[in-house]
């Protein structure tokens, strides 16, 4: 609350900061704007800046630190009851202590005794830290704000070169931001790095890579028996794989196809209304996707199916008959239908740019030759379009093995090395889904190999993206 | 030029009412509109055979206009029409039974930018052989592209290379491969748009040569921006202002005797 309030009075300060820059430096300069070396604005944003942003920096250090700075002293001075406790019950103790004064979880450990001497003594320790950090740093801020404006005022005069150093600042707010992006990115997969070390040390690489089954047991206590499964991942990759392949084969004709009707053949007017649809198209949540895949496309292919089963039954294909009367709803081939589908607008709108990106020149030399439309697209606009094309179907792909909705809806879950598509079959982002939903322990091997599996998926996509954008950037150079 | 304007007129005079005018090429009153903006008024021009026709005039006067419905690449324009009739050989090719893509293997055309496709120098020459299916065997579209290159004035530079990619030639080589590319399907007309406003001089005067020596062969229009090269390369010129022909004739009479004042003031640089 306190925070919000000097974040507010921070604001109005920096404001008036602003006007008042402007106006003393427009009086400085007697009122005409013209001697000035800066326009007024960028005087005022400058004495502005010096207000706001030291103390900013101030109170977002202390927004993410403040926390374990005040644990820290809070620890300083242990009692000899905590003192004499296992450690971690002492963490359990510590952040019982915090979250009482914060307000949040507590566990359900009584105190008493001696214990619960110290758990009330530190409680009021905690308050009192709490209290006199807090107003130490509003009080700092203030500070900062006023030492800003007081040390960057005198400068303020008609020669100052105020506009080079706002845009200063503004380049080192852009970079702030990229390097935020940049960190967060890092900081995730250094995560995923070390969670999966950690999950390889109780499970060898090599039996993760290319172990045939996948069966994470649920261990409901600790002593069970099979408390401990099997990590093999290729069911997964291969489920993950053939549901890729069934969306690129549905996506890859159609969405080509779509951007070169769109394209070429289109006139203005149903390219205005096909355009915006197929974008909408791209706009629908997998969820949408998934439960249509579940509740239409999979009851329709699996009647299908098993018509087809039912006709076949008692002739030459008796066996085949009856494997196909007996499909499910959840099938490799419903999921990858739907996820086709779902790529469909992706492929298209990124190919449909590239093959605009080809030279008009190049088809009216075409055309000129006299050949037609369809010539002209397969024998020049195509192979000129090809490597954007594949880039963009790369990028597909990695979408499609990266899709986890749809394929929980309607693929099923069973890990299955086939290749099959009229298997029920898992892949590797719904595994993960389901490794980490619901109440899990975060330091066994069931849980830890989710972040063997986001790693090995990371590393994939990574490696696609790469080549995809590899791919488009050539094709690019080339007509620029 | 009598034996081809007897020609023209055997050819032409079953098949149209108006008198045929002589020229392989022959253009009676024909007007483009972009949408409703008319761009071509009532031009009347005759491009005879053997013999360079350059088309000048100051930007937006039409002559690129013009030039596009002599191969009806004006049809692949959304919105632009043509009226009026243009005579090849005769045949009015605005006529509904003639097809754009047959007239344009007759009517080869070479753009203001060099535009090889991305393909081998080969293969960009064997493009049009290829669907037109000129050759029948390898050999034969081998030939096709060595003479078609040898007649470009290209074949020197490129015979040793003949499968590097088309647009790693540097800008005038470009253009002439273009040229090659477009004489190798036989074409009894060449069009050309501005093909030197994107060369430097020396290779400028390769291509100049070229359309000389194409000249005894084909029926050439060139469309360009430079006086001195219409001076230079034609036979004929046109002058064209606000989308009509001001003044048509034989180049010399046109450069030194022009009839019009607007044609004048042009030539000698007042305007445009």
């Amino acid at each position: 609350m306190l925070i919000w309030i000097a974040l507010l009075g921070l604001f109005l300060f920096s404001v008036s900061a602003y006007t008042a820059g402007r106006r003393q430096v427009l009086k400085s300069a007697g009122g005409r704007s013209r001697l000035l070396h800066s326009l007024p604005g960028y005087h005022g944003a400058y004495l502005a800046l010096w207000a706001a942003a030291p103390a900013v920096i101030l109170l977002l250090l202390v927004s993410l630190l403040g926390a374990q700075v005040e644990e820290l002293i809070l620890r300083g001075q242990p009692p000899p009851a905590v003192v004499a406790l296992p450690a971690s019950t002492q963490d359990v103790f510590y952040n019982d202590v915090v979250a009482t004064v914060t307000g949040g979880q507590v566990s359900q450990t009584v105190y008493d005794g001696a214990l619960g001497q110290a758990f009330t003594d530190k409680l009021t320790q905690a308050k009192s830290i709490h209290l006199y950090l807090t107003t130490a740093v509003l009080v700092a801020a203030l500070l900062l704000a006023v030492a800003g404006a007081v040390m960057a005022w005198p400068r303020l005069r008609a020669d100052f070169a105020a506009r080079p150093r706002v845009e200063r600042w503004i380049g080192a707010l852009f970079f702030g931001c990229s390097v935020v992006a940049v960190l967060t990115t890092v900081g995730i997969v250094a995560s995923l790095v070390w969670e999966s070390w950690r999950f390889f040390q109780v499970v060898p690489i090599f039996e993760f890579l290319f172990g045939l089954t996948w069966d994470p047991q649920i261990a409901i206590r600790a002593d069970q028996v099979a408390s401990s499964g099997a990590f093999g991942a290729v069911p997964l990759f291969m489920g993950t794989f053939l549901i890729m392949l069934i969306a690129m084969t549905v996506a890859a004709p159609v969405g080509l196809f779509a951007a070169i009707y769109l394209s070429e053949y289109a006139g203005p007017t149903v390219r205005a209304v096909v355009k915006p649809l197929l974008e909408i198209l791209a706009g629908i949540p997998t969820v949408v996707y998934g439960f249509f895949a579940a509740l239409t496309v999979g009851p329709l292919f699996r009647g299908f199916f098993n018509n087809i089963g039912a006709q076949l039954m008692g002739g030459p294909f008796d066996s085949l008959g009856l494997y196909l009367l007996q499909v499910q709803n959840q099938m490799a081939l419903v999921a990858g239908a739907v996820m086709g589908i779902m790529l469909i607008p992706f492929v298209s709108s990124l190919s449909d740019d590239i093959i605009n990106a080809v030279p008009q020149s190049l088809r009216d030399g075409s055309l000129a030759m006299g050949a037609t439309r369809s010539e002209t697209i397969t024998r020049v606009v195509m192979p000129a379009a090809l490597p954007g094309v594949m880039g963009a179907l790369l990028l597909a792909v990695s979408r499609a093995i990266g899709e986890t909705m749809i394929v929980t809806m309607a693929a099923g879950l069973q890990a299955r090395a086939t290749f099959n598509p009229l298997d029920t079959v898992t892949t590797v982002t719904v595994q993960i889904v389901t490794l980490l939903t619901g109440d899990q322990e975060f330091d066994s091997p069931k849980t830890l190999s989710a972040f063997g599996l986001g790693l090995t998926l990371f590393v994939m996509t990574l490696l696609l993206n790469i080549v995809a954008l590899r791919i488009v950037q050539r094709y690019r150079e080339q007509y620029d | 030029m009598t034996a081809q304007r007897d020609d023209a007129l055997a050819a032409g005079s079953g098949t149209s009412a108006r008198p045929v005018a002589p020229g392989k090429v022959s253009a009676q009153q024909v007007s483009v509109f972009y949408g409703d903006k008319q761009a071509l008024f009532d031009v009347d021009l005759d491009m005879p055979d053997r013999m360079v026709t350059a088309l000048i005039g100051p930007s937006g006067c039409g002559k690129s206009t013009f030039l596009r419905c002599i191969n009806r690449m004006n049809d692949t324009i959304p919105g632009a029409r043509v009226v009026g009739q243009i005579n090849l050989d005769g045949e009015n090719i605005n006529d509904r039974s003639v097809d754009p893509v047959l007239l344009r293997a007759r009517v080869g055309m070479v753009f203001q930018k060099p535009n090889p496709f991305p393909k081998s120098i080969f293969e960009n020459v064997a493009y049009g052989p290829r669907i037109h299916g000129f050759a029948d065997n390898k050999t034969e579209l081998a030939d096709i592209v060595e003479s078609s290159l040898k007649r470009a004035g290209l074949w020197k530079e490129v015979a040793d290379r003949l499968q590097a990619p088309g647009t790693s030639l540097s800008g005038g080589q470009q253009q002439r491969l273009v040229i090659a590319r477009a004489i190798a399907v036989s074409p009894e007309v060449i069009l050309m748009d501005e093909p030197c406003s994107a060369l430097d001089p020396i290779a400028t005067a390769k291509i100049e040569e070229l359309i000389d020596d194409l000249r005894s062969q084909y029926c050439i229009v060139i469309v360009t921006h430079s006086m001195a090269q219409a001076a230079r390369v034609s036979q004929r010129t046109a002058f064209f202002h606000m989308g009509a022909v001001v003044e048509a004739g034989a180049t010399d009479e046109i450069f030194t005797n022009p009839r019009d004042s607007r044609t004048q003031d042009y030539i000698t640089g007042r305007f445009g």
